[in-house]
């Protein structure tokens, strides 16, 4: 993250005053370091030049440190959103603000997120003041079954969002793979494999490459998802499909596979956790919305987790593009399956890291993000109470180090109407 | 899930719905006589519901939010016959003979509500098939009848008896059109038939639309309205229409039954709440003159995310607004949604609803009042935690018409109550045990007292706890 002084001075009275130069220690508080331990009493949490120096008991304060007294709050790493559409919607049935995916465009693979995401979109603002501080984000598909390129983002307030550009390709192998690749799942997986295919012919002799089936650009973009240098999100939901999927590396062995949805993950948790593919999950999907999702239950997590697989909550065609501030209930949802008989939740410790550091991980960026341990980015969220509990409220949000504004257009209609009757002049001169 | 209805929304064919319910007072504004052949309708489809076998059962030691704003701590509430029979402190009186079920630690509330449901009419699987709540083929179809399309078996009921604790709710057809249809209050209970579900005594609503769903939807076939003008110009004639009708019918020679315009007869005769999807605030305002020019009330503006900017208005004309906790942003005209939508108009003195319109959140009202009480709390407007539960319970009971008989706590009303196994505005509890009349239909602790619909039997994930 970079801030432009430009911006600053046009944009001062939106953006807090930038805490990079000086240590931050905030103490006293409950602290929770997201990587699946328990919560600390009374901890400190130490950041300098955008990182976590410590966090935990008995941390050395740096002399000239600012101090936040976080006594009776809870302070935990931002919220990482494991799946979601964030900055690439402002109003989803608006089309022009909506760049999920590209039904008139003749590419497929090739596209990327990166050019789309929009740090100033004001979902980015009202999920940044929720606590949210990182996000996957991924492309959806429309003419081919591959959506392109995602990216893992922060919703910092400047200028730069990108963490990670091209951190994966996503590719939909389910219901909707079915249909995007014409009809059936033996199309859709003959076309994954095509594809590939062709994609190494391209290698083997770029400046020669002419394919009916791809485009030059798409083949490019495919290959280092070939060769495992790039992640493949696979959105896939029923048990058969999954083990299909899994099934991909016998012909492609070096794909770093991540499973995306994976409702019926719990009927093969046992081969996802062999094959040791993560999955970003969804945390309450628990109908049959399609026949790939009969049996979806919301004990699917807890399930995988318990059978060994890696796996943290993401917003999966649900509310994927403004509403990743439900990331936090979701869990604590989780957690409330502890107290069902039958069911199977995640511990409260669990279910934080899933939406902390697990996603991270899954990402391959946990050595940089997702947790307050030392060295990580300094992304620190300061809560009123238990982050999962309905009742809480955040009241700090602080990323890669700099303290951020938690003022969004939701804020100032709530403040412009506290009281409806318009005063002495229209609503329109109330600011 | 929403992104699914609003796909579907896109691509012109089933709309997410969003409507109005009605407030506590009903009654029409015209003076003149009720239209004879409202009473026709009347008794069509009659409700087939009998309550289940139940036994005296009291719950003791137990924190009772009443449904009224009211909570008793250390409560005892009993139930006998499928009525509530008794509720206070410790000292309520059992008889000897009840099942007792131990209460401590844990929280009972009414049976929650939802006045804003497509549950079988839109049911999961969410196929081509089962697309049943949009009759898109005219912007005028009050004749159709949700209850005709809804599908018993839909997966989704159990899921909002288990998880949500629900026990009635109103199944409205979509938004596609200005006059959607009726709706339909029905128990939650599982049954083969719908008139096995449908809620005894309830009356019915009427959807309408305004906004951006039926100008889309028409619009794109290039037919009337394709504008917000068009829509108030065919709203207004239609209603001029219903009048006429409604004094025909009255005449000594009326003429043959027309079951549309029996629909809006019936409106304003004052005997079907209109339940109004609408967003905008000045459409809002725009639908209230409406009304007031044609001599009907909507009881409720459905969505309503603006809801909070004229407050003030909605509270004088006693209109209720069922609101979601936090949507936004899926349209233009959800673009100024706020999560303190609730508190604001609570503050105002205006009636507030929490609903779902949605499969999966019918699950989890509570928690969704719970999210609009802690926003409305963080900007200082005081509201207690039994007030948040009217907002799920007797509220949405007012403006579907069955407060007298449901949705709060009171004896002599339908035993139709949630056993809750924590604080039901924390995220961390869940419906331990559901009775709707007296009856346990639902114990989280019983595998064989949780609903199995004919879809699910035999399949992956039969009978688990989803």
């Amino acid at each position: 993250m970079k801030r432009f002084a430009s911006f600053l001075a046009t944009a001062a009275a939106l953006i807090a005053a930038p805490l990079a130069a000086q240590p931050i220690a905030i103490t006293g508080g409950k602290v929770v370091i997201g990587d699946g331990s328990a919560p600390i009493e009374g901890g400190t949490v130490v950041i300098n030049n955008g990182r976590v120096v410590a966090a935990g008991t008995n941390v050395p304060i740096p002399f000239d440190a600012q101090r936040i007294d976080a006594t009776g709050k809870w302070v935990t790493p931002g919220i990482f959103a494991g799946f979601s559409r964030i900055g690439l919607v402002e109003v989803g049935a608006v089309a022009q603000t909506n760049d999920m995916n590209a039904s008139g465009s003749p590419f497929s693979a090739a596209l990327d997120v990166q050019y789309a995401i929009n740090p100033f979109a004001s979902p980015v603002a009202v999920n940044r003041a929720a606590g949210i501080t990182r996000a996957v984000v991924s492309p959806s598909t429309s003419g081919s079954i591959f959506g392109g390129y995602g990216a893992v983002i922060d919703l910092g307030q400047d200028e730069n969002p990108i963490s990670k550009a091209r951190a994966f390709q996503f590719v939909e192998l389910g219901e909707t793979g079915h249909s995007r690749a014409g009809g059936s799942r033996g199309a859709s997986h003959i076309h994954f494999r095509a594809l590939l295919n062709e994609a190494r012919t391209y290698a083997r002799n770029p400046a020669a490459f002419d394919s009916d089936l791809l485009k030059a650009s798409d083949a490019k973009a495919l290959l280092p998802v070939i060769n495992g240098s790039t992640k493949l999100l696979v959105h896939v939901e029923g048990a058969n499909d999954i083990l299909k999927v899994l099934d991909l590396r016998k012909d492609f062995p070096a794909l770093k596979l991540v499973l995306v949805g994976a409702n019926e993950g719990w009927r093969v948790a046992d081969h996802i956790a062999a094959a040791k593919v993560p999955v970003l999950a969804s945390a309450l999907s628990d109908l049959p919305y399609g026949f790939e999702d009969l049996s979806a239950t919301q004990s699917n997590i807890g399930r995988m987790k318990d059978a060994g697989v890696k796996v943290a909550i993401g917003m999966i065609n649900d509310n994927d593009a403004h509403q990743l501030r439900y990331s936090v209930q979701y869990a604590g949802n989780l957690v409330a399956l502890n107290k069902v008989p039958r069911a199977t939740g995640l511990t409260w410790d669990e279910a934080f890291a899933a939406i902390s550091s697990v996603p991270a991980d899954i990402m391959d960026m946990g050595g940089q993000l997702g947790s307050l341990k030392a060295g990580r980015q300094a992304d620190v969220v300061i809560w009123t109470g238990d982050p999962l509990e309905l009742s809480t409220q955040v009241e700090k949000v602080i990323i890669d180090g700099v303290d951020q504004s938690l003022s969004n257009r939701q804020m100032r209609l709530r403040d412009r109407y506290r009281n409806p009757t318009p005063g002495a002049l229209p609503k329109a001169y109330d600011r | 899930m929403k992104f699914r209805a609003l796909l579907a929304l896109l691509a012109g064919g089933s709309l997410m719905a969003g409507c109005a319910a009605t407030a506590a007072d009903t009654k029409s504004a015209s003076a003149a006589a009720p239209a004879k052949t409202s009473k026709s309708s009347r008794t069509a489809f009659p409700s087939t519901y009998k309550a289940y076998p139940s036994v005296p059962t009291a719950v003791t030691g137990v924190t009772i939010f009443d449904g009224e704003g009211g909570r008793i701590d250390n409560g005892t509430i009993f139930m006998t016959n499928g009525k509530i029979t008794a509720i206070g402190g410790a000292d309520t009186a059992i008889p000897g003979d009840a099942t007792i079920v131990n209460g401590s630690g844990k929280y009972v509330t009414p049976g929650i509500i939802d006045v804003h449901s497509h549950l079988g009419d839109y049911p999961t699987p969410s196929v081509s098939a089962h697309s049943d709540g949009n009759e898109a083929t005219s912007p005028v179809t009050a004749e159709v009848w949700a209850e005709h399309s809804v599908w018993p078996q839909d997966p989704g009921f159990s899921r909002a008896m288990a998880n949500g604790g629900i026990t009635a709710l109103q199944i409205l057809p979509g938004s596609a059109n200005l006059f959607g249809g009726r709706s339909v209050t029905l128990k939650n209970v599982p049954a083969r038939t719908v008139q096995a579900m449908k809620f005894p005594g309830a009356p019915y609503g009427l959807k309408m639309a305004c906004g951006e769903n039926p100008k889309r939807v028409y619009g794109g076939r290039n037919r009337i309205p394709s504008t917000r003008m068009g829509s108030l110009a065919v709203n207004r004639q239609t209603w001029i229409d219903a009048q006429d009708y409604r004094s025909k019918m009255n005449a000594a020679k009326p003429p043959k039954r027309d079951l549309g315009k029996e629909t809006l007869a019936g409106v304003l005769d004052g005997e079907i709440l209109v339940h109004n999807h609408c967003y905008r605030a000045d459409e809002l305002n725009q639908i209230i003159d409406m009304s007031k020019e044609f001599g009907y009330k909507v009881t409720a503006f459905h969505h309503a995310v603006e809801a909070y900017k004229i407050a003030d208005i909605l509270a004088e004309e006693g209109i209720c607004s069922a609101v979601w906790a936090d949507w936004w942003g899926f349209k233009m005209e959800a673009y100024d949604a706020i999560p303190e939508n609730a508190a604001l108009l609570q503050k105002a003195g205006a009636c507030v609803i929490i609903h779902s319109d949605d499969e999966n959140q019918i699950q989890r009202l509570n928690q969704e009042a719970a999210k609009a009480l802690a926003d409305g709390r963080a900007m200082g407007i005081e509201i207690s935690d039994a007030q948040a539960i009217r907002w799920i319970t007797l509220n949405p009971a007012k403006a579907m018409g069955i407060d007298a008989m449901t949705g709060s706590l009171k004896p002599g009303k339908m035993a139709d109550l949630v056993l809750w196994n924590g604080n039901p505005l924390s995220v961390y509890s869940r419906p331990e045990k559901v009775w709707i009349d007296g009856a346990l239909l639902f114990d989280s602790g019983d595998p064989s007292r949780r609903p199995v619909s004919d879809f699910e039997l035999g399949q992956p994930g039969e009978g688990d706890v989803k």
